[in-house]
């Protein structure tokens, strides 16, 4: 990749060179952060507010898993059990999942990775942030203030006319987020579409910037639907108004369709941008392009398309005609096929690579095999004469668990160590990583696959007791539980020590391509220094190493490296 | 050593038609599953050593992937997910579609129990009592919010919607006691909405119907019939002023007018319908009419049934004759 300035003599604050300083210390007061419109300052942020939902999330999480220790519901009342879970799922997906990696990761890297200076629209990437949160203090406002119980999943009628829990203000805070999805979206598309840096053509770009464009898409399409549903809930809850609840001459059907019409793309919300962070990290560390780059490209859009069309194989035993169950069945079998092939090229991408074992690259492997396990207990559930018997069982509580933390977070997480040096110019512990990487790992799957077993033998999920015999399994799942919260605790004792402890980071430190890895670390406010031009595609570590040699060879003629 | 681990049930068990069918794709799908993943990571492991970085300056080799790759890793996983599909809709519509001589019984969902009507009319809440070997319809709707009828001996479930009915269908192959679950979030003690189904053999389901519930839904039946016939003008609840209060009335001694003692049992209750004056109690008038020639034997097995139903209910509010 050429560009007039980059080179590893700008990558140093303090250096000779240096005219420009790098966004973090561009102004320390609070406002030069509340007020910023720098991408890179607003991800800071988004990592922030997600860091505390997590967080949040995470001690409801521990609070279920304590109560399903012991088969009687001992610790707390159903009322509160109810409200533990609708809480944990709430957050974790509104206001963590959706979010998190769009916004820490997509905002602070898009730009960098097409070489523009910032998103499209600076001032509205800031509004998303504040919108963001301001649908959280709704949807906290709700759980503090009387709590809320009707699972993430909203079902009416119960949520429209049954419960006596704080309905409306919680849909409001989530129809107002949605908008911040929205702006996020939209800016990325502009972004990627208009601020593309010359030469960067469409199969230059890093597949994590596919992955988020396909994102975008779903957000755009999808996220109107599921706010024009909760607006309809709590018109009803309100005003009767006779849509879903059958009392007053609705169809609660209706609002399951309308419902997972958003929120199994919203899966794919969740996961692809997860995705692209793997595509990057696979090819950085095993130093070699991805294979079948256009193919994964590709099979992302073609996940957002068909993402749209197999919302109905979570109804599979609503009363849905069992004519329209057969027809989901086949296209979720259908969308199940590019996941399969994202799966195939990034084993295959290892082929005659150099592959090292740094913290990222272990989050990688493990997504993979979590990913397996996920995706195929994916098309299990999508097979219609198995999913009857486990449709709302733990089965489908582990299954999504393997998709949204085990893709997804984990993603956000190898995301987080790997781009980490060039977030805060800093390195993190390596050791301490990779203990919690491999914490994170065990205690997952400590928790998480004994669901599958709890599912098959009948346990409904959402409840606060169960009988005797399953006891085992359950505790299994809750130690599980307790290794997976301390490799959580980990990172956020070494990550924040690092932050002035660590070792300095150099620009490059993993030896990767991409643009964002010839920029400062941490990059200057406006990015890069001049213009960048953009003679290769992402990936190409020949490249890199025509590069290398060229700069050893005018740092020893003592020339700046104009390639 | 005893480990509570040897103990872990990992199967529920088989006691329905299609639960060998959904156990066997299971585990089609889950030797399937773990074949791609072990194969998978396999791949994954050797080539992680097998490349593994040997001196810092390394990269990677370029590599095209060939297209016949790529599409042939397209395709064969999709004809595979395709050939589950088929397997898998067919264990669905075998299990859709009920076969023509089921019998029907009613399951009512409500905030937080299962009701069932028996085809007999027999009711029950939460536990249900069904004969093994019979193909059985459950015709299920819910009064109130979403719940979902779930038997995991059967591998049968099903959403009980408000304001439609949904259907479902079984046969029992083993006599036993498997649990009901409600499936579907219902509220605060959706966890406690749980019961039994209790699978017999058929003769003794048809003496549990007899002696059980010999009648409840005909009690209920013959209590709408004591109101329109106006036999609750006389036989009140609240004054025996003009006729006997029939509360705890059957088994009992029953003193007549001219000083004999009788027992009240079927033979009595159903004489003094028909033919009231025959046998009056004492301390009454002859005033009530005959219904001879007026109710069907199954009206009067109703009516006595009610009777009889006033008996258990009586306990304590009723000892004020």
């Amino acid at each position: 990749m050429t560009s007039t300035t980059i080179g590893d003599s700008h990558a140093h604050e303090g250096d000779g060179h240096h005219e420009h300083a790098d966004y973090l210390s561009d102004g320390y007061g609070l406002k030069s952060w509340l007020l910023t419109t720098d991408h890179k300052r607003i991800a800071v942020l988004y990592l922030i507010s997600a860091t505390g939902f997590f967080l949040l999330g995470s001690i409801f999480a521990a609070l279920i898993r304590l109560e399903l220790a012991t088969p009687q519901g001992d610790l707390v009342q159903p009322d509160m059990y109810n409200r533990l879970f609708t809480i944990h799922g709430v957050i974790m997906v509104f206001l963590f999942l959706i979010p998190t990696i769009p916004g820490v990761f997509g905002n602070f890297l898009i730009p960098l990775m097409i070489g523009a200076k910032d998103l499209a629209f600076p001032r509205l990437n800031l509004a998303s942030w504040y919108v963001y949160n301001v649908g959280a203090i709704c949807v906290l406002l709700a759980v503090f203030q009387g709590g809320l119980d009707t699972g993430w999943t909203f079902y009416v009628p119960f949520s429209s006319s049954y419960s006596a829990t704080n309905v409306v203000l919680a849909a409001v805070g989530i129809f107002i987020a949605g908008f911040a999805s929205i702006m996020t979206g939209l800016n990325f598309m502009v972004t990627i579409h208009r601020l593309r840096a010359p030469g960067m053509t469409w199969f230059r770009m890093p597949l994590f910037v596919w992955s988020h464009y396909a994102t975008s898409i779903i957000i755009l399409l999808g996220t109107p639907v599921v706010a024009i549903t909760l607006l309809l809930v709590g018109a009803e809850r309100l005003l009767h108004l006779g849509i879903f609840d059958p009392a007053y001459g609705g169809d609660p059907i209706l609002f399951q369709h309308l419902f997972w019409f958003y929120s199994h793309p919203a899966v794919y919300i969740m996961v692809l941008p997860a995705m692209g962070i793997q595509s990057e990290i696979i090819a950085a560390f095993a130093r070699k392009r991805i294979f079948g780059y256009k193919f994964v490209a590709y099979s992302s859009m073609a996940i957002a398309v068909l993402g749209f069309l197999v919302w109905g194989h979570h109804m599979y035993t609503s009363s849905q005609s069992p004519y329209a169950g057969i027809v989901f069945s086949l296209l979720t079998m259908l969308v199940a096929v590019p996941s399969a092939v994202k799966t195939f090229n990034w084993t295959a991408t290892l082929y005659r690579g150099s592959v090292s074992f740094d913290t990222p690259m272990l989050y990688a492997m493990a997504f993979m095999g979590l990913f397996l396990v996920g995706g195929m207990t994916g098309v299990m559930l999508g097979t219609l004469g198995f999913d009857v018997h486990v449709h709302d069982t733990y089965f489908v509580v582990a299954h999504f668990h393997y998709v949204m933390v085990g893709v997804t977070v984990t993603a956000f997480m190898g995301g987080l160590h790997y781009w980490w040096p060039k977030i805060f110019g800093r390195m993190y512990p390596e050791f301490w990583a990779k203990l919690s990487a491999m914490l994170i790992f065990a205690g997952f799957n400590l928790t998480f696959f004994p669901q599958f077993l709890l599912g098959y033998l009948g346990m409904p999920r959402r409840y606060h007791a169960y009988p005797d015999e399953w006891q085992v399994l359950n505790v299994l799942s809750s130690a599980g539980a307790s290794i997976l919260g301390f490799g959580f605790i980990l990172p956020a004792f070494y990550l924040t020590w690092s932050l002035t402890k660590g070792e300095k980071a150099p620009a490059n430190p993993w030896g990767a391509t991409g643009l964002e890895w010839k920029a400062a670390s941490p990059p200057i406010t406006h990015n890069f220094e001049g213009d960048v031009v953009v003679t290769h595609e992402a990936y190409d570590y020949e490249a890199l190493v025509r590069e290398r040699d060229a700069a050893r060879t005018t740092t020893q003629s003592e020339e700046k490296p104009v390639v | 050593m005893n480990l509570p681990l040897a103990n872990i049930p990992l199967m529920p068990e088989q006691a329905s038609t299609i639960s060998k069918d959904v156990d066997l794709l299971y585990y089609a799908l889950l030797g399937l599953s773990a074949f791609a993943t072990v194969a998978i990571v396999a791949v994954l492991i050797f080539l992680l050593v097998r490349y593994r970085r040997r001196h810092e300056d390394e990269v990677g080799h370029k590599e095209t992937a060939p297209e016949w790759l790529e599409i042939a890793w397209t395709i064969v996983p999709g004809i595979i997910f395709l050939g589950l599909f088929f397997w898998g809709a067919k264990v669905y519509f075998d299990n859709y579609r009920i076969p023509a001589d089921a019998e029907r019984y009613y399951v009512v969902g409500k905030q937080w129990m299962w009701k069932y009507q028996h085809p007999s009319g027999n009711r029950e809440i939460n536990d249900l009592h069904v004969p093994v070997g019979r193909p059985i319809e459950l015709v299920i709707t819910s009064e109130d919010v979403i719940h979902s009828f779930y038997v995991p001996a059967f591998r049968v479930k099903r959403d009980a919607v408000p304001g439609k009915y949904t259907t479902a269908w079984f046969e029992a192959t083993k006599v036993g006691t498997y649990d009901i679950f409600c499936a579907e979030y219902c509220g605060a003690e959706h966890s406690l909405m749980i019961g039994k189904i209790h699978v017999m053999e058929s003769a003794d389901y048809e003496q549990w119907l007899e002696g059980k519930g010999g009648g409840r839904a005909l009690a209920a039946t013959g209590a709408a019939l004591f109101e329109e016939k106006a036999c609750s003008t006389c036989h009140r609840q609240d004054t025996s002023a003009r006729a006997p209060i029939l509360n705890g009335l059957y088994g009992s001694e029953v003193a007549l007018l001219g000083g004999d003692r009788i027992t009240a049992d079927d033979n009595y209750i159903r004489e003094s319908i028909l033919d009231p004056t025959e046998k009056v109690v004492s301390g009454y008038q002859p005033i009530m009419p005959t219904y001879k020639g007026q109710l069907t034997e199954e009206e009067i097995l109703e009516l006595m049934s009610y009777i009889k139903s006033l008996e258990s209910v009586a306990d304590g509010a009723q000892g004020t004759r």
